[in-house]
């Protein structure tokens, strides 16, 4: 018989998790929490500097491990803060737990100070959210919290525990052991024998790969299929690494930034077959005109996913892992010759164009140098904008579980945090974070975390001084009319980071820019880049939002001839 | 099979579903329900919830029209933590009228407090 307060409960229970580090900031709802976490011998703290943060930390834990990572926040302000980070978890199947505080249960429901439902206002942004309404419940809970996150299609969960349950004694005589993902059911045999004689039988099959491929480990199974049946490979925003670059079937990312010539086959294939991806529409462009000639095969580990925006000719409801290596074994050994000259064609027709390859002071030229000087074991994180783009574009050799990125609800602000709890769970890497001024100026507070932890991520920043994919939109749709989307302060960036205590490189002023990259890149800890960057530039091609992805506008091969 | 009868003419009459859920009895439940039909814009016709055995589960009947994304709704329903079963029934004509002799009986004959 132990005899414990559910603080202390909670804290035994997360680290019989597994749990090794905690985000968070501590305030008056969670202080048992904390009091009970500073006598962990197992589970290192990290005070981030606002609880959007502390969300995108753990999110950078999750997504690089792919393991259920935790976050503290306290009730009302607290609570409402990490809104946002679990709203991004929640689109992009990310496993984290956020443990929140709440006042006690008399105070419940009264108005009282810093009380906020935050129950309520999480419900449409996590898979599940509990309020605990006694100390009985914390067993149970906490581990139901961990099976629910990590099963079938990972993704948040939020624990609201208030002040008196966590200070309330409870005697427990064994405590449950942990959690972790249910078992999946294995997909249905006949499905995967129709989808293999489909995939026989189509002359110019696709297969797409989206973040389901990438987080669950099944990348392997995805390009051993596409190689026996000869099936080239594209990529969403997500799903890109599940296939190398150098790989003879891959075709690069398909949608509204993607590579022009997967666009233009997507129209021309015949069988598209989808592993975990959702459909999005910054992947598909206008859902009736996306592959209007294929007959599509849908397999998710979430059945609400299929005919959910496009009517399947066969849903198969699997774990992408599973179904893809026994696709492996039905399909015929198939070499598929005119269709992968005629890809290969399209291929060398429109090549990617990345102007400035080479000058790291180029948007393209600094992505690819950036991932050139750090070599394969880095893991990349990204903000939101002009900058994300052309480094899904252009980073060499993305893999999966080292390529962060806010893909569902594109959140300005995630790169940075995001980066740091990525570095947090591999200390042995080096991280690198791609962010642009507007996106960095979201969570930019977090430089300090980045100081005090000594962490060891590269923050490089293409710095337009603009919000640049808003200025595109402008520039390309509402009549070249930038409005409200330029800065007339210019942020001094390293100046900034240097007041944070993180060590900066501006390429603006700098002689000899590729030497002082390379040196600022491989130097211990934190540290930022700043590039200065035209506004005018726009990543191309783009398609239209509504429109369809054949309607892609630039990145012609002939139109760079005669620039 | 029940047509909601449209009262304005400007909703077109639609075949009914009713919708039985089993789900877990406590606070909250009912707004992941309706709040998940609210943000998918997919109006709630009627709704029917009563606790069964020891209270533990309740029984939930949504009374919905049959549009193209009901079998979708289904699906979303299915995957709340505390809905343990969802099963779709053919709308009975009768059920959700005869409730509403039940309530009005009910009401008739009591004491208005406020």
């Amino acid at each position: 018989m132990q005899s414990m307060s559910g603080a202390e409960l909670v804290i035994r229970l997360l680290e019989r998790q597994g749990v090794e580090c905690i985000a968070g900031i501590p305030g008056g709802a969670n202080l048992p929490l904390y009091d009970a976490l500073s006598k962990s011998p197992a589970i290192r703290h990290v005070l981030a500097r606002h609880e959007q943060g502390a969300g995108f930390i753990a999110q950078g834990m999750a997504r690089s491990t792919g393991r259920p990572a935790v976050f503290f926040a306290t009730s009302g302000p607290g609570a409402t803060n990490t809104l946002t980070a679990l709203a991004d978890a929640k689109l992009d199947s990310v496993p984290v737990i956020c443990i929140t505080g709440q006042v006690s249960r008399p105070l419940i429901g009264t108005d009282a100070f810093q009380e906020v439902d935050i129950y309520g206002m999480s419900i449409p942004v996590t898979k599940h959210n509990f309020l605990v309404r006694s100390v009985e419940d914390l067993p149970r809970v906490i581990t139901e919290a961990f099976r629910i996150a990590a099963s079938g299609r990972p993704g948040p969960v939020l624990v609201d525990i208030p002040k008196d349950v966590q200070t309330a004694t409870i005697v427990l005589s064994t405590l449950p052991e942990p959690a972790g993902p249910d078992p999946v059911e294995p997909p249905d045999a006949e499905s995967l024998t129709r989808a293999a004689r489909m995939i026989d039988e189509a002359e110019r099959p696709i297969l797409l790969l989206g973040g389901g491929v990438a987080a669950s480990g099944a990348s392997g199974a995805a390009f051993r299929l596409a190689e026996r049946a000869g099936l080239p490979t594209t990529m969403s925003l997500l799903g890109l690494g599940a296939m190398p670059e150098n790989h003879p079937l891959h075709l690069g990312m398909l949608g509204m930034h993607g590579a022009r010539c997967v666009n233009m086959l997507m129209e021309e294939c015949d069988l598209l077959l989808v592993a975990g991806a959702r459909l999005d529409d910054r992947a598909t462009g206008q859902v009736e005109r996306f592959c209007p000639k294929a007959k599509l095969i849908h397999m998710d580990i979430d059945q609400s996913e299929l005919d959910k925006l496009k009517q399947a000719h066969l849903g198969i409801m699997a774990d992408a892992g599973t179904a893809l290596t026994a696709l492996a074994g039905l399909v015929a050994l198939s070499e598929r010759r005119e269709w992968l000259a005629r890809v290969a064609e399209c291929k060398a027709a429109h090549p990617l164009l990345l102007s400035g390859s080479d000058d790291p002071r180029a948007p393209y030229g600094l992505v690819r140098r950036t991932g050139e000087i750090l070599g394969p074991e880095a893991i990349v994180t990204t903000d939101v904008g002009q900058h994300q783009m052309r480094a899904a574009q252009a980073y060499p050799g993305l893999r999966p579980r080292r390529w962060l990125t806010s893909g569902g609800l594109g959140t300005m602000g995630f790169g940075l945090p995001a980066a740091i709890g990525a570095a947090l769970a591999h200390p042995d890497r080096p991280v690198v974070c791609f962010t642009g001024d507007g996106s960095l100026l979201m969570n930019i507070q977090e430089l300090a975390t980045a100081a005090e932890t000594g962490v060891n991520v590269k923050i490089v920043l293409a710095n337009n001084n603009g919000l640049g994919l808003v200025q595109q939109q402008q520039d390309l749709f509402y009549g070249r009319r930038i409005f409200g989307s330029g800065y007339r302060l210019r942020v001094d960036f390293p100046r900034v980071a240097e007041g944070f205590g993180v060590h900066a490189v501006d390429l603006g002023s700098s002689r000899d820019p590729l030497a002082d990259l390379e040196r600022a890149l491989l130097r211990e800890g934190p540290c930022l880049v700043n590039v200065p960057v035209a506004a005018e530039e726009n990543v191309y091609p783009m398609v239209p939002p509504g429109a369809a992805n054949i309607e892609m506008i630039g990145g012609e091969a002939h139109a760079h001839a005669h620039a | 099979m029940r047509m909601l009868t449209p009262e304005d003419g400007t909703r077109p009459a639609r075949a009914l579903t009713a919708l039985r859920l089993t789900v877990n009895n406590h606070p909250g439940v009912m707004s992941h329900i309706c709040g998940l039909f609210a943000r998918r814009a997919f109006n709630v016709e009627g709704i029917l919830c009563t606790p069964l055995g020891g209270g533990a589960i309740s029984r939930i009947w949504l009374l919905v029209q049959e549009d193209e994304r009901l079998e979708q709704m289904i699906r979303q329903v299915r995957k709340l933590q505390d809905v343990l079963e969802v099963l779709p029934y053919a709308a009975d004509e009768g059920a959700f009228t005869s409730l509403d002799a039940c309530v009005e009986g009910w009401e008739r004959g009591r004491t208005l407090l406020a």
